[in-house]
């Protein structure tokens, strides 16, 4: 491979994150604080990218010996895949697809022995669909008795039954997991798969199974659901 | 990405002049140049980008690409930053500077790389260029693959988050850099006593009398490609086995107290992730034992596909072979002896 065409190659990763970093679809496949990753190195392979073309310029200018025209890696055409899935294919977010296929996550915060209370001048209180399951399943409830809370999330079809659903993400997209809440209660008829919603209610004792991993899944009194746009993260 | 490679076949024609290059092609060479299937493999992307979007609409593709491009995304800024740092080692540490630092006898240099490991804040995608460079700077490989091992396990970010994964659960932490450890350190001695330079194939750097800053930039280019390239192929393998292998395949598994620590093993392989956050994985592991949990944050750090693959083009395909198993045994060992002594 020529120096002008792995000049070429750098430039597309390294502007390929900026883009993402830009737009903000960073969101779609790694954590927030992943932005202060990806600049840099963008910002790095940009200038090697500028150095190399810059010094094949002159080089060819001043001698043209065709230097490095063999034994750089051929594996680096490979490099143009992710370009590909960056800049062209952009996919979305995970979401009902891989939930359906995925047990539920109960989280990594199960042995936290206490509960910190939640504050009674907020109504309803919001809460990540972890949090809430980790409050009903680990601690019984206790936290969440006497609260309206708030969660967010997507509508996710288990056989009939709608679910509230939630992708977690510990390190980036390749690791989402879904966190599922079960609905308890009256329910709009018209919940359809993958929509965002905002449900309101409250704690119930009610819990079932998932049925691919067999793990607790709570359920909560709804009040009410409305629908939302989908928000900029749809991890948590 | 398949189809990559089948798209460079067909359009193998020089018929459409580079546009991206910043003079034309040598007259003198027949055939296609890599600037112009380049040029050409960009024109395709562009015009086939409608196409390409609807072969990957279907949920499964959508899903495989999302992964795909979140590999990539997470570990690309951790590969820049071990190949600046590899090139900077390369280029302005002079040539005997280790041979003081590191102890003559590699049986003493075996066990201070590996706690030097700690000094490496990054995952195990800039450890393997940093190694890298350190046998070239003549390191024994021995002491190199030491730190190789150990850095992306018990450096300060991935203890730290290996302690907030496992709140009320020190021990964890504890096995992790015990059991990570003593197995980077015991496979650096039997590479010491059992280990043949020819195995090894280190890629050449070209040496530049235009002085340290050109050494820099040709060695960040020169490893970025190399070592990105056999990047992309593990995050190939690892979303493929995400979003193909049915998780309900590892239940029956997760009761069984020797093969669930095999299994989990064989799952930080497969899936690749870096070590800084395959804490919070670990525990959400829920079904699986103490010492299952302690076997995949030790096995991921020191081998799963995209490493194997990163390792093969770093030191050569007859090295990762051999390496990559033992690395593999080595690993579930201690961590089953940590997990009996600690858990």
């Amino acid at each position: 491979m020529r120096r002008d065409a792995q000049a070429v190659i750098l430039l597309l990763v390294g502007g390929g994150m900026l883009r993402l970093a830009w737009t903000g679809d960073y969101l779609n496949y790694v954590k927030p604080y992943a932005f202060w990753l990806i600049v840099p190195a963008g910002i790095v392979l940009i200038a090697v990218a500028a150095i190399t073309g810059w010094n094949s310029w002159r080089a060819k200018r001043e001698a043209d010996d065709g230097h490095g025209h063999h034994g750089e890696p051929k594996v680096a055409w490979l490099l143009l895949a992710p370009v590909v899935g960056m800049l062209l294919v952009a996919p979305d977010a995970l979401g009902s697809y891989e939930a359906e296929r995925t047990g539920t996550v109960v989280g990594a915060e199960e042995n936290r022995s206490t509960y910190p209370e939640l504050p009674d001048d907020v109504d309803p209180v919001p809460l990540t669909l972890l949090d809430y399951a980790a409050r009903a399943i680990f601690d019984e409830g206790q936290t969440l008795e006497g609260h309206r809370i708030q969660l967010r999330g997507f509508i996710l079809y288990e056989g009939d039954e709608p679910q509230l659903a939630r992708m977690v993400v510990s390190c980036c997209a390749a690791d989402a997991r879904p966190v599922k809440i079960g609905f308890e209660g009256e329910l709009p008829a018209d919940l359809e798969q993958d929509q965002w919603v905002e449900v309101i209610g409250e704690y119930t004792t009610r819990q079932g199974r998932d049925e691919i991993n067999g793990e607790l899944v709570p359920y909560i009194e709804v009040e009410s659901i409305t629908n939302i746009p989908t928000p900029e993260n749809e991890y948590q | 990405m398949p189809h990559n490679g089948s798209v460079s076949a067909e359009l193998a024609k020089p018929e459409t002049p580079a546009e991206t290059s910043a003079t034309p092609a040598p007259p003198r060479r027949r055939g296609l140049t890599s600037i112009e299937a380049l040029a050409l493999l960009l024109i395709f992307g562009l015009t086939a980008r409608p196409g390409l979007t609807e072969i990957f609409a279907a949920p499964a593709a959508q899903a495989w690409s999302a992964r795909f491009v979140a590999v990539c995304v997470q570990a690309f800024p951790f590969l820049v930053l071990g190949v600046v740092l590899s090139a900077a080692i390369a280029a302005f540490v002079p040539a005997g500077f280790f041979h003081k630092v590191v102890p003559k006898r590699t049986a003493l240099a075996v066990p201070v790389a590996g706690v030097a490991g700690a000094v490496l804040p990054a995952c195990e995608c800039a450890s393997v260029p940093v190694a890298g460079a350190l046998v070239r700077r003549g390191v024994a490989p021995a002491a190199a693959f030491t730190f190789m091992l150990a850095s992306p396990a018990i450096n300060p970010i991935v203890v730290v988050s290996t302690f907030v994964a496992f709140p009320g659960n020190p021990e964890m932490v504890y096995a992790r850099v015990a059991a990570s450890l003593a197995a980077a350190i015991g496979i650096g001695w039997l590479w010491a006593r059992l280990g043949k330079t020819e195995w090894l194939n280190l890629p050449k750097h070209r040496h530049h009398d235009d002085g340290k800053w050109a050494a820099l930039w040709s060695g960040i280019r020169h490893d970025f490609l190399h070592a990105g390239g056999y990047l992309v192929i593990g995050a190939a393998i690892a979303a493929s086995l995400n979003t193909l292998v049915p998780e309900t395949w590892l239940q029956p598994i997760a009761d069984h107290p020797v093969l669930g620590v095999l299994a989990l093993a064989v799952l930080a392989v497969l899936v690749s992730i870096c070590s800084e956050s395959d804490a919070f994985v670990a525990a959400s592991l829920t079904q699986f034992s103490p010492t299952a949990k302690l076997a995949f944050m030790v096995v991921g750090p020191f081998i799963d596909v995209k490493l194997a693959a990163m390792q093969a083009g770093t030191f050569g395909r007859r090295f990762a072979f051999r390496f990559a198993p033992t690395a593999f045994v080595a690993a579930v060992a201690a961590s089953a002896l940590m997990g009996v002594v600690l858990l």
